[in-house]
C-alpha cells in the first residue's frame, strides 16, 4: 500500500489533498503541530476511504528534529506534500525582524528542510513524488506581502531546482502556485469570488495536474494568465502601483 | 478520485453572502459563518447574542426560507465521519455529512441509509431537522425513526446528548423542529443491510386518482413506493398517473460479479437560469405528456441501480434553474387517509383550472406520524412545483384553505409563504412546541425568517 506524508495537515489546503489521495487509495502521515487535534480526521479518514492514517507530531521551525521524524515514519513515504506556509503581517514584519524570520522560515527554511530530507530518500529509492505548496505571490515582490512573496520565490526556485535535480532519478516535484484561496489563512479579506478557489477544489486541480504528469500547476487556472500579465508589466510602472 | 462533482453550497470563510435555498425563493443577504468545531460555533453563538437572529444550514435543500436567518451558520465544514459499528450498522457522524458520502462510503460494503429523501445531497442535520421522509415511509417511518442519539448545541452554548431515552422531549422537538431548538453537533444514525446496489422496480399506471390510491393500498407490503401524477391533464377524471414501487434486489436478480458497485453516474449540469418564459402551460403539458409516454413504453419490471430509483432528479445538477431567476415553490401537503379522495380531487381540479403549470406532481401514501411538529401524518402527501409569479400566491392561498379544512397540513421544509394561521392549524403542538422554545432559547437567539413568519 502507497503511503503519503503531509506536511502541514491541519492547513485547509492540506486536509482536502490527504482526503483526495484517500481516495486514490493513499495511507496518510499527517504532520502538524498540535497534531493531537488531528485524531478526528485520522479516524474519518479511516472510515471514510478504508486506509490507514495516523497523526505525526511535526514543526517546521524545528529543523534539528526532522531526520528524526523522518526516520521514524515506517514504511517510508511514496510522496510528500508540502502545504505549511505562514502568510504574517508584512508591516509588523518590515520593523520587527522576528516576524519577518518567522515568515521565511515557515515559507522557506523549514519547507527547504524537511524536503531535503525527503528528496535524499526518494533519489536513493528512485521513486517518489513531491508537491510543494508555493504562491503566485513568489512570482513578483508587491508591497503588502513583500516578506512574504520573497519566501514563496526562494521556495518556488528550490522546488524548480529540485525537479531539474531529481528528474533523472524518476522522482516527480510539483510547484503549486495557488491565487487567493478561501482559508483560514485569508479569514475576512476580500477577495473577488471568480478569482478564488476553495480549497477543496484547488486540492482538485492539484490532484488532476498529478495524474496528468504536470511540473508546475495554477489554481484557479486564471492565475496563469493573469500573472503572464503581471510578470511583464514594466518595473517603471510596476514600482508605482499601489497594491 | 470523484468524477461527479457534488453539489455542494459551498461556504465561505465568513462574511455577507447572497443566500437562497433550492427553490431560489426568496433571496436574502446574510451573515454565513461555518465552523469545524463546537468551540467555534459556541463563540459564534455568543458573537450574535442580540444582534441577529441564527439558524444551521446544511446544503440548503429546504425549498424555501428554513434555513435563511441574519446570520446563517453553515455546518458543511463539520463533516467528518466519527465511528462505525459493523455488527450494528450504526454510524456516528458529524451533521454536515452529507447523504452521499454516506452512500459512497458504505453501500459497496453492503449498507444503506434506512430513510433517504429524493436527493442525496442534503446532511445529516438537515436530515434530522426536517424529519424527512421516503419512498418507503407507510412501512418504515421517517428519518428520526433510526437516529439513535444526538449532540445538540443549545443556545446557551451547552451541549446535550439526546435520544428516545435520555431527554426525549427535546429530542422529539428537534426531529423535525427545522433548527429552532439548537443546532445539531452529530448524530448516531442506523444504517440498514442490502445485498446488492440495486432495485427491483414495477410500475403500474393508472388512469385516475381513485385507481392510483387503490394501487398505493395493494402496494402496502412493498418497501418503497412512490407515484407520478399529471395534474393538468383532464382525461379520465383527471390524475393520470405512474405508481413506481420498488424492493431491494437479490444478488441473483443484480446479476453480475460485484452487485454492490453501480456504474459511475454521467450527470448534466444546467449552467444557468432558464428564462422564466419558456415554462408556460404549453411546455409543461408536453413535457407530462412525453414522460408519461417514456415511463410506460418500457418494461413493468426492471432492475436498476439505487441512484436512479431514489435519486432521478440528481442527474441533472441544477436543475432549480429550469425555473428562470424568480424561483419557485415547491407546495407539498399531506390529507388524512379518510379525507384523501375528496380532498385531493378538489385540489386538483382547482390547480387545473387555474391553469398554473406543475412539472412535477408526486404522490406518496405516509404511514403514522411522530414527534413534536414533524410533517407525515398517515394519509397522502402531494408535491407539485409551480413557477412564481405574482398569480401565484392568491392561488396558494386558496389551496392553504382547502388543505386546512380536510385536516391536512404543509410541509416545513418546502415552505416559503404560508401564514401563522395555516401552521397552527395544520399543527396541533405548535403551542407546545412553542413553549418549549421560550423556555430552551428564552433570548431568542435562534430563529429563521421562516420561524418569524410563523411566530414560532
Ligand atoms: C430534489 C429534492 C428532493 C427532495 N425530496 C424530499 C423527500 O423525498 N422527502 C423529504 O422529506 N424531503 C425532501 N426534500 C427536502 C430536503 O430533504 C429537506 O429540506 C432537508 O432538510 C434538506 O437538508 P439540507 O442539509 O439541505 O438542510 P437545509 O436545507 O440547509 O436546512 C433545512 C432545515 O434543517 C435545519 N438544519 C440543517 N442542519 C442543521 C443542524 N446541523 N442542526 C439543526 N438544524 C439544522 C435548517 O435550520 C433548516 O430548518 C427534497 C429536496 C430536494 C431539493
Ligand atoms: N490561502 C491563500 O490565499 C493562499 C494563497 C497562496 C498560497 N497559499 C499557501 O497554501 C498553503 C496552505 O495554506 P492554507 O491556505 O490552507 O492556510 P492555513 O489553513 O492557514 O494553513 C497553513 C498551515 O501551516 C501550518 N504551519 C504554520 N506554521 C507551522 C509550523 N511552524 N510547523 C508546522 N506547521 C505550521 C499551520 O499549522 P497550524 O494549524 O498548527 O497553525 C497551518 O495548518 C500554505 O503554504 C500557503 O502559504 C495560500
Amino acid at each position: 500500500m502507497a503511503h503519503l506524508l503531509v506536511v502541514g495537515a491541519k492547513s485547509d489546503l492540506g486536509r482536502e489533498l490527504a482526503r483526495l489521495f484517500a481516495a486514490e487509495g493513499y495511507s496518510l502521515y499527517l504532520a502538524a503541530r498540535n497534531s493531537g487535534e488531528l485524531a478526528e480526521e485520522c479516524e474519518h479518514l479511516r472510515i471514510r476511504y478504508g486506509v490507514q492514517a495516523v497523526a505525526r507530531e511535526l514543526d517546521i521551525l524545528e529543523y534539528g528534529a526532522h531526520a528524526g521524524f523522518y526516520e521514524s515514519l515506517e514504511p517510508k513515504p511514496d510522496g510528500v506534500i508540502c502545504a505549511a506556509g505562514y502568510l504574517g503581517d508584512n508591516v509588523k514584519a518590515m520593523e520587527d525582524f522576528r516576524e519577518a524570520k518567522r515568515i521565511m522560515d515557515t515559507n522557506y527554511t523549514g519547507p527547504v528542510s524537511i524536503l531535503n530530507i525527503c528528496a535524499a530518500d526518494f533519489r536513493k529509492r528512485a521513486s517518489g513524488f513531491i508537491i510543494g505548496i508555493s504562491s503566485v505571490a513568489g512570482e513578483r515582490g508587491k508591497q503588502s506581502n513583500n516578506i512574504y512573496g520573497s519566501a514563496k520565490a526562494g521556495f518556488s526556485a528550490y522546488l524548480s531546482g529540485l525537479r531539474n535535480s531529481l528528474c533523472k532519478s524518476g522522482v516527480r516535484v510539483i510547484t503549486v502556485k495557488p491565487g487567493y484561496m478561501d482559508t483560514r489563512m485569508t479569514r475576512g479579506m476580500k477577495f473577488p469570488p471568480i478569482l478564488t478557489a476553495q480549497p477543496e477544489d484547488a486540492a482538485r486541480d492539484i490532484v488532476r495536474a498529478w495524474k496528468k504528469g504536470r511540473d508546475v500547476v495554477y489554481t484557479k487556472w486564471i492565475w496563469k494568465f493573469i500573472m503572464v500579465v503581471i510578470i511583464h508589466i514594466p518595473e517603471k510602472i510596476f514600482k508605482k502601483i499601489n497594491f | 478520485m470523484d468524477t461527479v462533482p457534488v453539489t455542494r453550497t459551498r461556504p465561505t470563510q465568513g462574511g455577507l453572502k447572497k443566500l437562497a435555498n433550492w427553490g431560489n425563493y426568496p433571496v436574502i443577504e446574510a451573515l454565513e459563518e461555518s465552523f469545524a468545531s463546537a468551540t467555534e460555533l459556541k463563540g459564534m453563538l455568543a458573537g450574535a447574542h442580540g444582534t441577529t437572529r441564527v439558524i444551521a444550514r446544511g446544503n440548503g435543500r429546504c425549498y424555501g426560507d428554513s434555513s435563511l436567518a441574519g446570520m446563517v451558520v453553515s455546518t458543511l465544514r463539520h463533516g467528518r465521519f466519527l465511528s462505525f459499528t459493523e455488527s450494528s450498522g450504526e454510524l456516528a457522524c458529524q451533521s454536515g455529512v452529507m447523504l452521499k458520502e454516506i452512500l459512497d462510503t458504505f453501500v459497496p460494503r453492503g449498507w444503506f441509509l434506512s430513510v433517504t429523501p429524493g436527493t442525496k445531497f442534503i446532511t445529516v442535520g438537515g436530515a434530522i431537522a426536517s424529519d424527512v421522509h421516503g419512498k418507503n415511509h407507510h412501512a418504515d417511518g421517517s428519518f428520526s425513526r433510526y437516529v439513535a442519539s444526538m449532540q445538540l448545541m443549545l443556545a446557551s452554548g451547552e451541549v446535550v446528548l439526546c435520544s428516545r431515552e435520555t431527554n426525549c422531549e427535546l429530542f422529539e422537538a428537534t426531529c423535525g423542529g427545522m433548527g429552532l431548538t439548537g443546532v445539531i453537533l452529530s448524530a448516531t444514525i442506523r444504517l440498514r443491510r442490502i445485498a446488492t446496489a440495486f432495485i427491483r422496480q414495477e410500475t403500474a399506471k393508472a388512469r385516475n386518482l381513485a385507481e392510483i390510491m387503490e394501487l398505493f393500498e395493494k402496494s402496502a407490503t412493498w418497501s418503497y413506493s412512490v407515484a407520478w401524477i399529471d395534474c393538468l391533464s383532464q382525461s379520465g377524471q383527471g390524475g393520470r398517473s405512474i405508481l413506481f414501487r420498488g424492493e431491494h434486489a437479490s444478488p441473483h436478480e443484480a446479476g453480475g460479479a460485484s452487485p454492490l458497485r453501480i456504474p459511475p453516474r454521467h450527470t448534466i449540469n444546467l449552467p444557468f437560469f432558464l428564462p422564466a418564459a419558456m415554462l408556460n402551460g404549453f411546455t409543461v403539458r408536453a413535457f407530462n405528456a412525453a414522460y408519461y409516454a417514456c415511463a410506460t413504453k418500457g418494461a413493468a419490471t426492471a432492475i436498476v441501480d439505487y441512484d436512479a430509483f431514489f435519486y432521478p432528479l440528481d442527474g441533472i445538477l441544477h436543475w432549480n434553474r429550469i425555473y428562470g431567476r424568480n424561483g419557485f415553490v415547491q407546495y407539498q401537503f399531506v390529507l388524512p387517509k379518510a379525507s384523501a379522495a375528496k380532498g385531493l380531487a378538489e385540489i386538483l381540479r382547482k390547480i387545473s383550472s387555474g391553469g398554473q403549470g406543475s412539472f412535477l406532481a408526486v404522490l406518496k401514501l405516509l404511514g403514522k406520524g411522530e414527534n413534536l411538529i414533524s410533517f407525515p401524518m398517515e394519509g397522502y402527501t402531494m408535491a407539485l412545483d409551480f413557477p412564481v409569479t405574482k398569480k401565484l400566491f392568491p392561488l396558494l392561498e386558496e389551496l392553504d384553505k382547502m388543505v386546512i379544512e380536510y385536516g391536512g397540513r404543509l410541509y416545513l421544509a418546502k415552505d416559503s409563504r404560508m401564514g401563522a394561521a395555516t401552521f397552527n392549524a395544520g399543527y396541533p403542538n405548535a403551542p407546545e412546541f412553542r413553549r418549549l422554545r421560550g423556555r430552551l432559547d428564552p433570548a431568542g437567539i435562534f430563529g429563521s425568517l421562516q420561524s418569524a413568519r410563523l411566530g414560532i
